[in-house]
């Protein structure tokens, strides 16, 4: 049925469409599949599979690690998406200028974002070594003795957040660069001439017109802090006593040095959830008009 | 006359405390910046003065910002120590074919999306930007399983293979395929041209920024990436720079002018490319939050 024109589309459609979508069902498409039906069975790699049910996420119930690397990427949340929103917008606003020299500060911000985890992460292990690092030595010059940093469980999490704030301040703030850019700049003239502060102006002005900016910062730092790993692998590599164990690092962990396939991709799905989950979430504040700020 | 000087109206408004107001705000900004700029340069000038000291010179209290007699001997010592050279070529292989793979998946495929009509096309694009939502993490067991089967496992294929298609890179390409006039490529039929001609000489000269973006993007992934290569290599002649400097690390804890030579070693190239194309940089980056 199919005429000699037919035929030809048909190869033209092959030959544009095959090597995308064969690599992605190949290498995307078949393990997300494939990922979700091993989180039924127990797989170590050496002895034939196991069909085990729901029994990956009955473990998970009662895993205490699981726990603590859930608690823990919570907590780098908490502690990461607020700073590096704020600092970013902070340091966005500093930056949206015409002064001198102000390409260069813009250069500079970008230059940890380029690099890579591994050479910033390793940077910051230095930076904050306890006896010998840059940065107990700053703070013993103002008469503080610094903490142990990643060798104190209660300081290692704040460290790493510290490094990633570090590294994607200037992706956030390019961000809102573009954002802030894209405001007129009759609004404020005309805030101005009505008498507004540059805080009224600030709160009426700009906060609502950087709205959309905002929720799609917000989205993209949420999602990509979820999946944190790099860092916390090669700073504590989850330590110290467990203190930095995140989720990520548990699907390594237990994938990588146990050899629990399905385990690992049972937490893999429960972090996609997660992910899920926060986005739709956000959106469905979007809708609140949270990000509008009247 | 006391009805005119009641505050019920303030006196002079706006004018004398809005210069005052910008006058202190412009010392504040600069102030920021300054500190903003040092607190983002400080810590890769002391990656470089340390990678210029001896080794075994570094643990000094106080720390020394300066070597006083800087010398190269740490970085001829890691390359000793570890095979950081053929690392680097690693890194260099995989990135360049990785790139060259996904902007060709991608532009193909992206031709095929916003050129080409047949049944089921929308639905197919449905499952690509369904996979954006997927993070890596979710894949990353049956990939090594996969690769473990295909004895993929340090081969370059295995490091390459999963790398060379990109939905975030075709949804990218399309959207910029889209806007290409259609007028352009019914002149290239009209003149006996096919799908290919079309697509080579009328819609890829005019998406040029898009490929600059992918390019950038599909660059700074594959450079710096580190969970896959960690997974799929074990044998360190075939291991990144990534995976190889975190190596390093674990081995030498306390050779930081070692560990530090590393990783100048390792973003120099990333860091000279951003120099070189900033613009097209900031901008691959700054799009790359969509994915």
């Amino acid at each position: 049925m199919i005429g000699e024109r037919g035929w030809r589309k048909a190869g033209w459609l092959v030959f544009f469409l095959l090597p995308g979508l064969g690599g992605l069902l190949i290498f995307s498409i078949l393990p997300i599949l494939a990922s979700f039906v091993l989180t039924f069975f127990s797989w170590d790699l050496l002895t034939p599979p196991r069909y085990i049910g729901l029994g990956n996420y009955f473990q998970l119930l009662g895993d205490k690690s699981f726990w603590a690397a859930l608690v823990h990427t919570l907590t780098y949340i908490a502690g990461y998406v607020p700073l590096v929103v704020v600092l970013g917008l902070g340091m966005a606003m500093a930056v949206n200028t015409t002064l001198r020299g102000i390409g260069v500060v813009r250069t500079l911000f970008f230059l940890p974002v380029v690099s890579s985890w591994v050479a910033v992460a390793l940077l910051w292990s230095w930076l904050f070594n306890p006896k010998f690092g840059l940065i107990n030595y700053l703070l013993s010059l103002i008469g503080i003795t610094g903490p142990g940093w990643l060798f104190d469980p209660a300081w290692a999490m704040p460290a790493i957040i510290l490094t990633s704030v570090w590294k994607d301040l200037g992706f956030v703030l390019v961000l809102f660069l573009g954002g802030l850019q894209a405001i007129p700049n009759d609004y404020y003239e005309a805030a101005a001439l009505d008498g507004a502060s540059r805080a009224a102006q600030f709160r009426f002005v700009t906060l609502p017109l950087l709205g959309p900016t905002t929720f799609f910062v917000f989205i993209i730092s949420l999602i990509s802090s979820f999946q944190v790993f790099d860092q916390v692998w090669i700073m504590t590599e989850g330590g110290p006593a467990g203190a930095t164990t995140v989720l990520v690092e548990q699907i390594v962990r237990h994938a990588f040095s146990y050899g629990e396939m399905g385990y690992a991709a049972a937490i893999s799905w429960v972090l996609f959830a997660l992910v899920l989950g926060a986005t739709l979430f956000q959106f469905r504040l979007q809708r609140l008009g949270v990000f509008d700020a009247q | 006359m006391h009805s005119s000087l009641a505050p019920s109206t303030p006196p002079n408004p706006m004018r004398p405390q809005r210069r005052r107001g910008g006058l202190l705000s412009k010392t504040l900004q600069y102030l920021l910046l300054i500190l903003g700029a040092a607190v983002m340069v400080i810590p890769f000038v002391w990656m470089v003065t340390t990678s210029l000291k001896a080794p075994g010179a570094v643990l000094t209290v106080p720390p020394e910002l300066f070597p006083r007699q800087p010398t190269l001997e740490s970085y001829r010592r890691v390359i000793e120590t570890v095979p950081l050279p053929s690392m680097f070529v690693n890194s260099l292989i995989v990135t360049t074919v990785s790139v060259i793979g996904q902007l060709t998946t991608s532009a193909l495929a992206a031709y095929a999306f916003a050129r080409m009509e047949w049944r089921g096309r929308d639905a197919v694009f449905v499952i690509y930007l369904a996979t954006l939502m997927v993070p890596f993490q979710v894949t990353i067991t049956p990939l090594f399983i996969l690769m473990q089967r295909l004895g993929w496992v340090d081969t370059y294929p295995g490091l390459i293979a999963p790398t060379i298609v990109s939905a975030f890179g075709t949804f990218l390409l399309r959207q910029a395929m889209l806007s290409v006039p259609r007028e352009y490529e019914e002149a290239a039929f009209l003149d006996g041209g096919n799908h290919w001609t079309a697509f080579r000489h009328v819609v890829l000269p005019m998406i040029g920024p898009a490929l600059a973006t992918l390019t950038v993007f599909a660059l700074m992934s594959t450079w710096n990436s580190f969970l896959w290569p960690l997974f799929v290599t074990r044998d360190e002649r075939l291991m990144t720079l990534p995976v190889g400097l975190a190596m390093l690390h674990g081995r030498f804890t306390t050779e930081w002018s070692m560990v530090m030579a590393g990783a100048v070693i390792s973003v120099a190239p990333i860091i000279l490319a951003y120099l070189v194309a900033q613009r097209t940089f900031i901008r691959g980056v700054a799009l790359s939050g969509l994915k």
